[in-house]
């Protein structure tokens, strides 16, 4: 079971600023929801380690690959034409058809990283849960403080993040 | 004496209505979730007409079906007619969508967050439609899926060297390209109606489609990576894409169409007509669905702006052209420059010099630029103009070859003009039926663009 303290902020700085001090203070953040991508947040609350662009390029090169084996299997070993003695493997002109695969290859690649990271598709999750939840979509700024088991140690983070200018907060359970 | 200054970037590209984060979602998600206190009738005036064309590309397409590529003006010396030119132009629209909104985000263009959307979904739309035309303009339609590489009992491969092979694939991988883009791009917003939506239905719909994004930061800083190495992606596949159109005159021995320049001027092209109909979609969803606090007359400037750039690169193309003709010093090739100027298209050429060219040069007055009636009218020229130099490069070529006995004109017939029409009305019948299930404007981007512009 994990215990999480949501606190709201009036805005994406406010939440920013509180995100970037929380581990400082001595508070372990670990989320954040905005209704729009904010620069800097992410590490603020942890968050590394993107394979998005690996997975990208691997899948991008392998289908590359696979599309010009293709070619060259078609067109040197297959079924060789020899027009006027011109090569078998005629390379530059071969080039195009891996390049187009290959980069929708790495969008795909990508997308199934994108969804392994983020654990989407998940239609439910227990945040949803929490009243006003909806609002992140929109115009709410939410942060999630991992809550101090100690009762004094809770009320130390509430009135902590009540001077950095939360909004509201909750105690939630999981 | 003082120097004005500029006005605050969030006042270029927003009215005081649309400058808070929850007046976007208002704005953008009432025609979608509060149908009932939304006028559709201009909506359904629309979706009639355009049906109506849409039933007509049906007819045409089941007419030319079942009689074969004769029913068009072809003739044994203009063996590719108007669908290959409906082709090159509906290509060049489809290619600037995705070309606009990676190639802005890219450059850090903010005021891309209130276009980029349905400049998006007409990609995906223009595309498609351009991918129709090919396959119509077969001898044999039925068997075009020989253009795959597949095991097949006559022992026989695609022709990797022809670029006709590449077009396919170029296509076929941008189209499945764009769809991935958009959808990405769409997921935080279709969240967002999710949490708006009074209804069940709404919500589950958009519920299912949003794969239960939450906003967290997690999800941002993964979507950001994924989205603008898609961008960085998007530019080489565009630009890729409409060369290889270019290739498909520009690698034969024809006068005309051995010209090394037409990769990047057909690419060119390409962002010119497609910034032309972006304006016009703009002006269009700007009316339709009340956005005018958050599209504003500076877009429609600073589009203009680009129009005019690529209109003088446009220029530079055609005087290249000629003066390749002429330094080439083949008869052939100084003849058909004679002829585009005095032959039997001439007025066709003189009107697309006059659009493409002429009239742009307008958009140096800033009070042209700024009016949206002066840019709409001179975007929807430009697209004329550039229709007419899709079919100016097939015709001037074909009528005009190395053998003068072989030189014919080409007469349009009444199924050339019906095709060419109806597909627009079937472009409009995709995309206001796309206008009334999804946002038109990203929701997420331009929240993001009122924050960083009012925390600078």
């Amino acid at each position: 079971m994990t215990e999480v303290l949501l606190a709201e902020f009036p805005g994406a700085a406010a939440l920013l600023e509180t995100a970037r001090k929380a581990r400082p203070a001595g508070y372990r953040p670990l989320d954040a929801f905005t209704p729009f991508a904010v620069e800097g947040l992410a590490e603020a609350v942890g968050a590394r380690g993107s394979h998005v662009r690996v997975a990208m390029f691997i899948g991008g090169v392998a289908i590359a690959a696979m599309a010009y084996a293709t070619e060259y299997f078609s067109a040197v070993i297959d079924y060789p034409i020899n027009s006027g003695g011109r090569p078998l493997n005629a390379w530059p002109a071969f080039m195009l058809f891996p390049f187009a695969v290959g980069i929708f290859g790495a969008a795909v690649s990508g997308l199934i990283a994108l969804f392994m990271h983020s654990g989407l598709p998940g239609l439910h999750h227990a945040i949803f849960a929490v009243p006003g939840f909806e609002r992140v979509s929109q115009d709410a700024f939410l942060l999630a403080l991992d809550s101090p088991r100690d009762e004094a140690e809770l009320q130390r983070a509430r009135d902590w993040l009540r001077e950095a200018g939360a909004l509201a907060i909750w105690e939630i359970k999981t | 004496m003082s120097l004005q200054a500029e006005p605050p970037e969030i006042e270029r590209w927003t009215e005081p209505p649309g400058r808070s984060y929850l007046a976007i979602s208002e704005l953008v998600a009432a025609p979608l979730l509060e149908r009932r206190q939304w006028r559709w009738r201009a909506w359904w005036i629309a979706f009639g007409i355009a049906s109506g064309l849409t039933l007509i590309m049906a007819i045409c397409m089941s007419w030319l079906f079942a009689t074969g590529v004769g029913i068009f003006g072809n003739n044994t010396t203009i063996v590719w007619g108007l669908p290959i030119a409906d082709y090159v132009w509906w290509i060049g629209i489809g290619n600037a969508g995705t070309l606009i909104s990676s190639m802005l985000l890219l450059m850090r263009q903010r005021w891309r967050a209130s276009i980029n959307r349905f400049a998006e979904a007409m990609t995906l739309f223009a595309a498609t439609i351009a991918g129709l035309f090919p396959i119509m303009h077969l001898g044999r339609p039925e068997y075009f899926y020989w253009l795959l590489p597949y095991p097949n009992t006559m022992v026989v491969w695609p022709q990797w060297r022809s670029a006709l092979i590449w077009d396919f694939w170029a296509i076929s991988s941008y189209i499945l390209f764009s769809i991935l883009f958009w959808y990405v791009g769409l997921i935080p917003d279709l969240a967002t109606l999710r949490d708006r939506a009074k209804t069940a239905f709404p919500r589950s719909f958009y519920g299912a489609l949003a794969l239960g994004w939450r906003g967290s930061a997690r999800h941002w800083y993964f979507y950001e990576h994924y989205h603008l190495t898609m961008a960085c992606l998007a530019v080489p596949l565009v630009v890729s894409l409409h060369s290889v159109v270019g290739m498909d005159f520009a690698a034969s021995l024809m006068p005309g169409w051995q010209e090394s320049i037409f990769p990047p001027y057909f690419v060119v092209g390409a962002m010119y007509s497609g910034f032309a109909m972006v304006v016009l979609l703009t002006a269009l969803v700007r009316w339709g669905f009340n956005l005018q606090p958050l599209i504003t007359a500076e877009h429609f400037n600073v589009m203009a702006k680009i129009m005019l750039a690529a209109s003088i690169i446009m220029g530079l193309s055609y005087l290249t052209e000629w003066f390749a003709a002429w330094y080439h010093g083949e008869r052939a090739e100084r003849w058909l420059v004679g002829f585009e100027f005095t032959g039997g298209y001439a007025p066709v050429y003189w009107c697309m010099l006059l659009f493409n060219c002429i009239v742009p040069q307008l958009f140096w007055f800033v009070r042209i630029r700024c009016s949206i009636v002066a840019v709409v009218v001179i975007a929807i020229l430009i697209n004329v103009g550039m229709w007419l130099e899709r079919i100016e490069i097939v015709w001037n070529t074909l009528s005009h070859d190395f053998l003068p006995s072989m030189w014919r004109i080409f007469i349009p017939t009444f199924w050339d003009w019906a095709l060419l029409f109806s597909s627009l009305g079937f472009f409009g019948f995709l995309y206001l039926l796309l206008a009334r299930i999804f946002p038109m404007v990203s929701m997420h981007e331009t929240r993001r663009l009122i924050y960083e512009e009012s925390h600078q």
